[in-house]
């Protein structure tokens, strides 16, 4: 019995004595970084192909060159991200590396103390790798993470549906849009689709009226303080209401998803059952794997979200996100240094090659596989200015209360008021 | 409905080792029995439900986004957030219409059926198998199932159009007045098998000879269910109800998979509202505070339930146990 009793105590104290040392390490100054080798921990959403192969070769490649280094990947769901980084950012070993959206997001993760600081070590080369976009994972003029590929929405069509309705060139205005749309209909086909369910796709129409509506300075502006409150905002939402007026979406699109199963909206215009959908670049490869159509490529163009007249805003700037990782503190040089290795051409060039996303590396351009891939790539590079999807620049809780309002709205309740002030509502913390 | 784990009747069992042990003088091994009896239930039913519980009702009283420090607390503010916000009160609605429809719809439905299966027919076996097999699926691979099935246009569509039942196709997804019906629907294709399995089982408790009798005294088929067999079901029926109304308010899985509680929160539960809150918006003390009131308000259902409801049920096995 008497033995028993110590064995246990001493098993508790073996159980919180690295809690109580890890308690003293933390601190503000950046802990002393692991000397000799060192394994990093690497949560990526890579878990199907292309990028999982890519993934793999990536950290065989680098354990070659850096024999000192380890990398353990740890690929995960895409979805399971938002609920497993706020626990592991709680827990004494959070990974070391973890996928990262950048903007609001990550904003809201810093505030754990666990997400390193990594301005000092990627300023010499995160300009040249990434150019401008890599200040998206900035938090107040500090690098927290870096990207490796970048996204832009605009509109994807399928050039058979499109003849067949008689539509010569793609809508470029807002009016050739409707008419298009007009024109579809006459012949039967869905004029376009879009994922209702899943409300991000919903909330890319109102992101990019408020672009075509709203000037650069007020974006920014309104991002910055997460308030809305120029006129513009009401008149995105206006604008919004209009289109949905002409009814231009698949029967029920308040229930499809966006992804899941040649029923989703990406599955319709893959099986030529809808003729268009704003979707991001990834729309490609994501409608590969919803049919059987070997030859889907060649059907496929892209087309800019049309200008809106009288519109305040750019009439080329593009709406898109990326991703990105970011480095916890633990040993947050390796990480960095992984990371650079991530956006250097081999890397960026494979990716590219393989499909997985635009390059951030301005070199690895030409190795996307198609032309509509090139086209997308080159209006969003040029683009004067690049919004992040509002429901990534804003903190998440304010981001998914517009989503929601204008989900609601695709569904037919709410007005462009109730965006603008679910909105403000949201920042001001209320429910 | 989703099956909560309450054996009502293990009262009875637990008490009667306890009362012939106290006759023992309470020794060493006695205490390492209890302990080794009950220290690891213990131990996981404090770590694992009653710690939580209470972190969660720590949690709930702060405004807190799950990273950093709980500094800013905000009282019972997040508790008034949620009973004043107009998509919270409508999942409590949404709750209680799938719990008020369980019984309405499913537990008629299931008596028939169980009487139905009870009697000599060719294929019974065949078909208590059928009707149980929904049950055995998990609720996500019902939830997909379905949301193809119910694709506009889908399987579901398309039977009732080859039945020429066309006109009653609709937006079962996508229509906001109809989203709630819809998984009701779904709920009730799975779980309707549990109902009359338990039904079935309560069924062979009621004597054959009562039946005999009241057929004997001139009873009609319906005279010996009504007046017979349905009253001895009684305890069964209540279970059910209890069961399916836990399951009714803790309505999760389907909803958020099929719909995520849309569109426009037709479909939202106290469930799938929390989530929403607690892990996509990363309103981590909200989310806990909607986790308590969820908490609480199964938590007095089911005492309510017990004291007014099972009592009886109970205490009649007690009865007959020290009888």
């Amino acid at each position: 019995m008497f033995v028993k009793r110590r064995i246990t105590v001493l098993a508790a104290l073996a159980a919180v004595a690295p809690l109580a040392l890890s308690a003293c390490s933390g601190g503000n100054e950046p802990p002393a970084q692991p000397s000799g080798p060192v394994t990093l921990t690497w949560w990526h959403n890579g878990t199907t192909d292309p990028i999982k192969t890519v993934w793999e070769k990536v950290v065989a490649d680098y354990q070659k060159a850096h024999p000192e280094v380890t990398i353990k990947a740890q690929p995960l769901q895409n979805e399971d991200f938002g609920t497993k980084v706020p626990l592991a950012l709680q827990s004494a070993e959070p990974p070391d590396i973890y996928q990262s959206w950048g903007a609001g997001d990550l904003a809201g993760q810093i505030t754990s103390g666990k997400v390193a600081d990594i301005t000092g070590d990627t300023k010499d080369w995160i300009e040249q790798a990434t150019g401008k976009f890599g200040e998206k994972w900035q938090v107040d003029g500090k690098q927290y993470g870096v990207p490796f590929t970048q996204h832009f929405v605009g509109f994807w069509y399928r050039k058979d549906l499109f003849q067949s309705a008689g539509i010569t060139t793609p809508p470029k205005t807002m009016d050739e849009l409707n008419a298009a749309v007009t024109q579809l209909k006459a012949k039967g086909i869905a004029p376009i689709s879009v994922g209702g369910k899943d409300r991000w796709p919903d909330a890319f129409y109102f992101n990019y009226f408020a672009i075509r509506e709203c000037s650069t300075a007020v974006l920014q502006q309104s991002v910055k303080a997460v308030k809305l409150e120029d006129p513009c905002w009401t008149k995105a939402g206006q604008d919004l209401k209009n289109f949905l007026a002409t009814e231009p979406f698949q029967t029920g699109f308040a229930g499809t998803p966006a992804q899941q199963g040649a029923g989703s909206s990406a599955g319709l215009v893959a099986n030529g059952k809808a003729a268009m959908e704003l979707q991001g670049d990834w729309e490609p490869g994501t409608m590969s794997s919803l049919t059987e159509d070997k030859d889907l490529d060649s059907k496929i163009g892209w087309f800019p979200f049309p200008t809106v007249a009288g519109g305040q805003g750019d009439p080329a700037a593009a709406l898109g996100g990326g991703d990105g990782y970011a480095c916890t503190t633990r040993a947050y040089k390796a990480c960095t240094a992984f990371l650079q290795y991530l956006v250097s051409e081999p890397v960026q060039t494979e990716l590219s090659a393989k499909g997985t996303g635009l390059p951030v590396n301005a070199v690895a351009a030409k190795a996307l596989k198609t032309d509509v891939l090139r086209q997308v790539y080159d209006y969003g590079t040029k683009a004067p200015y690049l919004q992040m999807y509002f429901d990534r620049a804003f903190p998440t809780a304010v981001g998914a209360a517009l989503n929601d309002a204008v989900a609601n709205m695709f569904a037919g309740q709410g007005t462009p008021e109730g965006i603008v002030t679910a909105v403000n509502q949201a920042a001001a913390g209320n429910k | 409905m989703t099956t909560a784990t309450t054996p009502v009747r293990t009262p009875e069992r637990a008490s009667a080792p306890a009362v012939t042990a106290r006759k023992h003088r309470p020794g060493l091994r006695r205490r390492l029995e209890l302990a080794l009896l009950l220290g690891p239930a213990l131990l996981l039913f404090f770590g694992f439900v009653l710690v939580p519980i209470g972190i969660a009702a720590f949690y709930s009283v702060f405004n807190w986004n799950g990273f950093g420090p709980l500094d800013d607390f905000v009282g019972f503010k997040n508790y008034s957030d949620a009973f004043g916000g107009t998509v919270f009160q409508s999942a409590i609605v949404h709750n209680l219409i799938i719990a008020g429809l369980s019984i309405v719809v499913q537990l008629p439905l299931s008596i028939g059926l169980a009487l139905l299966l009870n009697r000599k027919l060719r294929g019974r076996a065949v078909l208590r198998a059928l009707v149980f097999a929904p049950y055995v699926l998990s609720e996500a691979i019902t939830a997909v199932i379905w949301s193809l099935m119910l694709q506009p246009n889908g399987f579901a569509d398309q039977t009732l159009r080859a039945a020429g039942l066309g006109g009653l196709v609709h937006n079962w997804l996508a229509d906001p007045g109809i989203v709630l019906y819809t998984m009701f629907a779904v709920i009730t294709w799975k779980y309707i098998g549990f109902g009359i399995i338990l039904l079935l089982a309560g069924l062979q408790g009621v004597p054959a000879e009562l039946r005999e009798a009241a057929a004997l005294d001139g009873a009609s088929a319906w005279q010996t269910t009504r007046h017979v067999v349905l009253p001895l079901l009684g305890p069964t029926i209540r279970i059910w109800i209890f069961l399916s109304v836990i399951g009714s308010l803790q309505l999760f899985d389907v909803v958020w998979i099929m719909t995520t509680g849309g569109p426009a929160n037709a479909s939202t539960t106290m469930a799938t509202y929390l989530i929403d809150h607690g892990f996509k918006r990363y309103e981590f003390g909200f989310g806990s505070a909607v986790a308590v009131i969820l908490f609480v308000i199964c938590f007095v259902f089911a005492l309510l339930y017990q004291r007014f409801a099972l009592r009886r049920d109970t205490q009649g096995a007690l009865t007959r146990m020290v009888g």
